[in-house]
């Protein structure tokens, strides 16, 4: 049944649908009402949740839970995400499966906490030291938040390695009619046979990071970025908007992919063939999409972002593949601000490509 | 579509009226966003809230051009009367020192605080029942998100359901 959801306790109440019964967290605005959900919701289907007396301890935990089998998660923003970014390369390294939510606030430092997304290249790109990469859903709606999140712990678990959710303030704050996926039980769930949850006497199970043999680590490298390969090429999502014969596309994730669509409309109906190309995974980035646009003759992409010329970078990176060559520009509000579709609309009706968010 | 945003001081109740109709909006199996503003501005300042009814799928949750406005402060009218769109209606407090509204007939000032008598945290309902006809929603679902809001509290059921029938029974004499 729907009902109306803050972003936020979709996500937390997606995951204890998925089976999440064990929540680790610290507070940081704007994602507080995810910790404060679960300290109260985990109990009622007799899983834990612990206040952490920081990150980097909670994202330790999940490390260990995780680790024991069980679906883990912890959410933060921006500078608490920063913290955790040691532990998801250990939980990477070590391949244990987890879902990480980060409700981004504009940086850098400490910042502001109002919406930006300006976490990308740390989500994406690996953030934290050492050859790895985290699953990113960027949702953009509180109904596709929650889809997400449920469908984060599968992805986790099938790759053994973290899931990120990545939304922003926002998202996190808004409220929209959702329905929550239904919930499975954990006790059905695939039995993890690597998983060190202290069988008595049988054969010692290790998790860990550390390779000191470099011929060991090489083939450790290979085999995750083997998944990584399997990930692009199973996994990836996206959505287009209008882009069929359009001449101009807009690129854009999660709430400012939504804003984009009403600024797609309004060009529209001004007689110019504007599109807009989401993409849902950001790693996997659908860059083969950008490529099939541009060969089939969309000649301009704007990177539509809350950051300072983040996101432009996949799509210049897909655009290397087509065999034209697209102008590529950038329209960009940060600091927490947000820009309005009619914004959008008249950067695009004025027919300028800027290379830089300042222009 | 309608796109609605509510704005006032934090405490005069902005936030809830504003998730009111999109608790009705839902009632009405319509589609919906309700996108308040967070932090600093609600510890004393001003308070917003941007809310889309919809018959598709709601695209942007953020509005350019209000189609319908709510302001219950002074800032709120500078800040957002000069983006009402064409054909829009902006609903002030009467009690307010203003000119902005004055000699507008877009700009509609209901006398918030005569329309709730007693029941001086109602005004926000009040305002709800006066806009009620401008969202294209049904009364029935107006009511039934009071309850749905209310539903911890319902010794204020009654005295807010009250003040939303003043509100409409105001906006269907004096707004045209």
């Amino acid at each position: 049944m729907k009902k109306l959801w803050k972003g936020n306790e979709a996500v937390a109440e997606a995951a204890v649908a998925a089976g999440c019964r064990c929540f680790f967290g610290y507070p940081i605005t704007p994602q507080n009402e995810i910790p404060e959900y679960m300290s109260w919701r985990l109990k009622e289907v007799g899983g834990h949740f612990v206040q952490a007396e920081s990150e980097v301890s909670a994202i330790n935990m999940v490390y260990g839970a995780g680790g024991a089998g069980v679906r883990a998660m912890t959410s933060s923003s921006g500078p608490g995400i920063s913290l955790k970014q040691e532990g998801i390369s250990y939980i990477a390294g070590a391949e244990i499966p987890c879902v990480i939510a980060d409700m981004m606030r504009a940086g850098p430092g400490l910042g502001g906490i109002q919406p930006s997304q300006s976490d990308y290249l740390q989500a994406v790109k690996g953030g934290g030291h050492g050859d790895y990469k985290v699953f990113v859903y960027a949702p953009a709606s509180v109904q596709e938040a929650a889809d997400l999140t449920f469908k984060a712990f599968d992805i986790a678990d099938k790759y053994r390695n973290p899931v990120m959710v990545l939304g922003d303030g926002m998202l996190g704050q808004m409220m929209e009619p959702a329905e929550i996926p239904a919930a499975i039980d954990p006790a059905t769930l695939p039995v993890k046979k690597w998983a060190a949850c202290g069988h008595n006497g049988g054969k010692q199970r290790v998790l860990s990071s550390i390779l000191m043999n470099p011929d060991d680590l090489e083939e450790h490298n290979r085999k995750l970025t083997r998944k990584y390969e399997q990930m692009a090429k199973e996994e990836t999502a996206y959505e287009h908007y209008r882009t069929e014969d359009a001449d101009i596309v807009l690129v854009a994730y999660g709430i400012v992919a939504r804003i984009c669509k009403a600024a797609v409309d309004m060009l529209r109906q001004a007689g110019i063939k504007a599109g807009l190309f989401r993409p849902i995974t950001l790693f996997p980035f659908p860059y083969g999409q950008l490529v099939k646009l541009a060969d089939g003759g969309v000649n301009k992409f704007i990177s539509v972002e809350l950051s300072c010329g983040q996101l432009i970078e996949d799509v210049k990176l897909g655009l290397y593949d087509s065999k034209n060559r697209p102008e590529v520009g950038i329209y960009a509000r940060v600091g927490g601000n947000v820009m309005k579709p009619e914004d959008v609309a008249d950067y695009v009706r004025k027919g300028k490509v800027s290379s830089s968010w300042i222009k | 579509m309608k796109q609605i945003i509510v704005s006032g001081f934090g405490g005069q109740g902005v936030i809830s009226l504003g998730l009111m109709i999109s608790y009705a909006a839902m009632k009405e199996d319509r589609n919906t966003s309700f996108l308040p503003s967070y932090g600093p501005e609600m510890r004393g300042g001003t308070a917003n809230c941007s809310v889309v009814v919809s018959e598709k799928e709601v695209a942007s949750p953020v509005i350019s051009r209000p189609d319908l406005l709510v302001a219950l402060n002074v800032p709120s009218v500078a800040k957002f009367l000069p983006n009402l769109a064409e054909g829009g209606r902006a609903f002030i407090d009467a009690d307010m020192p203003v000119d902005a509204g004055k000699g507008r007939s877009d700009v509609i000032a209901v006398p918030l605080k005569q329309l709730a008598q007693a029941n001086l945290k109602g005004q926000n309902i009040a305002m709800l029942g006066a806009i009620l006809s401008f969202t294209e929603l049904q009364a029935a679902s107006a009511e039934a998100a009071i309850r749905d809001v209310f539903k911890h509290k319902p010794q204020f059921i009654d005295s807010n359901l009250a003040c939303l029938h003043a509100g409409m029974e105001w906006a269907e004499k004096n707004v045209r």
